[in-house]
């Protein structure tokens, strides 16, 4: 893992103590809340609905042992005993008082974590896949080169004040689970002739204009990387819109601009600065590689393993979803699901965090990795200490075995705690998930993905579920519409609206309707909910979810 | 004729601690039951311009609509409900205060 070097650590050490008078000078009234906010937004702190909101960066959602716990002794200091895992690797505290926030800065400088960038209209915190180094199809570990994206986006001078949030998202595998064509920008790691580059996607992102991202260049060669990433987001800050908040984004600059005049804009920038960069920047990523330079690996049986899955049907069930495909024999990438029938998508109580950090020191080579899709994740495990995992994470409420089921919800905070929200999405997510467990029918379902967001911006990323919840507010009533066929992956797609939303009351028995619709659509078990709706298209599924439009219409 | 005006309280956020307060005749409530209702636009405005110039105190400051039960306000729409009473997955904020009251 990346450690501070001596200029970083000053460079947060500083950064806090500026923000510790920062919020002197508005508690004793020399800063208006108009000067104060942008300030406190640069550090990660919102004023949310009924409370202080932190937001924490998890860089590349990496993080050690040390630093869980840390986060762990956070949430019960300072907050109520938990945090939120957020939809971008983050990590939230929904209810800090202001003058303790710089002490809880100080105590995350001290683990080589902070706030910075989490907010405002900037490069927001550099997201990857979050089965780097681990995953059995990767091409390379995306990490380092998130880092040196980090190192070179924080407090870049020229982009502290675009003219909207910027969000870059890094794979290097070709199963993308990074979400990269929903980005600002989006890395993929490829492979040409031998030489390793990168695939530029720009252009992507969801809220209220969804866009899948459009490929710039289909070969960038490593060394290029910097000065083409700043080369794109000059001229997105030269030709961004400053004027309508709603077409800020770089997406709809290129949408406006066309892709093609981006791509001469940004070639011309990029010929102009190449030569700035004088390999510097490569010097430091060889540092940075060597940072994340894999563990050592061990060579034992998995009998271990192999008896607990014949004689445990629980731990078998649990190993069969929860498991990933290891690139070292023996290995397996283990998926915590924080998503328990019934509970908050993405909460974590302090006594789970520190669960899951002692089984990463203990078994998992002390690193853990906090997923888009709001799970915990211990990258490397040997399969011999699975069953010992299993019992302890069964034991704190962590052994759900439902990863990339139909409980397995993604929801933004939503109007329980959000102030720009329309609506709820956690009970939403929190009924969806015990109705399917009581119908005992998520793993004959099998693979589908729910997202939630409680308002049009979309942080629940709706439009990229199979299925897709957007919570509304239609005349002062909690509305819920729904979308289909959305896609996050390597073949991205946005999901298509089905027609008018429901009730708060209806939404459950409509979600229910449509997965018992879609087992008598598939063609055969195999067949996922995305697969069927691509065969058979929409109409199927709306004349389910409207069997009265239906009716009427006969 | 002029529109009709329906009744309102003052609300904001708390500066140090962030909760949903509300004004009264002579400062500022955690609780909307002691919120002062106002039925008088005029006199609504200058309550809440009065609110805006307490930056020291509160964040945020805007009139709220509000049913009034005899002499009790409760919130008309649901997001001022919510920020009556807390999130809905956990018994924290407000509801948690009232419950040990």
């Amino acid at each position: 893992m990346y450690n501070y070097t001596d200029f970083d650590a000053a460079f947060v050490k500083e950064r806090n103590a500026q923000f510790r008078s920062q919020v002197e000078r508005r508690v004793d009234g020399s800063l208006t809340e108009d000067e104060f906010k942008p300030l406190r937004l640069m550090n990660g702190l919102y004023l949310q609905l009924h409370a202080y909101m932190l937001r924490v960066a998890i860089p590349y959602g990496t993080l050690n042992s040390r630093q869980m716990h840390r986060l762990a002794d956070i949430a019960d200091r300072w907050d109520k005993g938990y945090g939120h895992f957020t939809t971008r690797q983050n990590i939230q505290y929904n209810w800090p008082q202001l003058r303790d926030v710089p002490d809880m800065l100080d105590a995350l400088a001290e683990v080589q974590m902070h706030a910075i960038q989490t907010s405002g209209n900037t490069i927001r915190n550099v997201t990857a896949d979050h089965f780097a180094g681990a995953a059995a199809d990767e091409i390379a570990d995306p990490r380092p080169v998130a880092e040196l994206i980090r190192q070179w986006s924080t407090d870049h001078p020229e982009f502290q004040f675009l003219p909207r949030k910027f969000k870059v998202a890094v794979t290097g595998s070709p199963n993308d689970r990074a979400v990269t064509k929903a980005h600002d920008i989006g890395l993929r790691m490829v492979e040409r002739d031998g030489e390793q580059g990168f695939e530029v996607i720009v252009g992507g992102g969801l809220g209220r204009t969804p866009m899948i991202g459009k490929v710039l260049r289909d070969f960038l060669p490593r060394e290029d990387l910097l000065p083409y990433l700043e080369a794109i987001v000059s001229v997105y800050n030269v030709l961004g819109r400053r004027d309508n908040k709603y077409k800020a984004r770089i997406k709809i600059t290129v949408h406006e601009n066309g892709l093609d005049d981006i791509r001469a804009r940004v070639e011309e920038r990029f010929a102009l600065i190449r030569p700035q960069f004088t390999g510097v920047d490569q010097e430091l990523l060889a540092g940075i590689e060597a940072d994340f330079a894999p563990p050592a690996f061990r060579d034992e049986a998995v009998t271990d393993y192999e008896d607990a899955r014949r004689h445990y049907p629980a731990f078998r069930s649990w190993a069969d979803t929860n498991l990933s495909e290891h690139r070292v024999p023996g290995y397996a990438i283990v998926t915590i699901s924080l998503k328990a029938h019934g509970a908050t998508p993405g909460d974590a109580s302090s006594a789970q965090m520190r669960l899951m950090a002692d089984l990463a020191k203990r078994y998992g080579h002390d690193e853990l990795r906090i997923s888009h899709e709001q799970n915990v994740i211990l990258p490397h495990v040997h399969k011999s200490d699975l069953p010992s995992i299993y019992s302890a994470l069964r034991a704190e409420g962590l052994g759900t075995a439902n990863l990339g089921l139909i409980s397995d919800i993604i929801a933004c905070p939503g109007m329980d705690y959000c102030a720009l929200a329309t609506a709820r999405s956690i009970p939403i997510a929190q009924d969806i998930a015990k109705r399917f467990d009581e119908l005992k029918l998520e793993h004959d379902v099998g693979p589908l993905k729910i997202k939630i967001s409680g308002c049009i911006n979309a942080c629940g990323h709706h439009h990229v579920g199979h299925i897709g919840i957007l919570g509304l507010d239609r005349a002062g009533v909690e509305n819920y519409q729904i979308t289909l066929g959305g896609d996050g992956t390597e073949t991205a797609s946005i999901g298509e609206r089905v027609g008018p939303g429901f009730s708060a009351d209806e939404i459950i028995p409509a979600i229910e309707r449509l997965v018992l619709g879609y087992l008598d659509l598939r063609a055969e078990p195999s067949e996922t909910f995305l697969q069927t709706y691509r065969r058979v298209g929409l109409a199927p599924f709306k004349a389910i979810l409207y069997p009265e439009a239906r009716a009427n219409a006969a | 004729m002029p529109r009709n005006f329906t009744p309102k309280v003052v609300t904001a956020n708390h500066l140090l601690k962030g909760d949903v307060i509300y004004q009264t005749a002579n400062g500022w409530t955690r609780h909307l039951a002691e919120a002062e209702i106002l039925t008088d636009e005029a006199d609504a405005d200058l309550r809440l311009i009065d609110a805006a110039q307490q930056t020291n105190v509160v964040v945020g400051a805007y009139l709220a609509d509000v049913d009034v039960t005899g002499d009790t306000p409760s919130p008309t729409h649901f997001r001022e409900d919510f920020r009556a009473r807390g999130p809905s997955n956990y018994a924290h904020g407000k509801q948690e205060e009232l419950r040990n009251v």
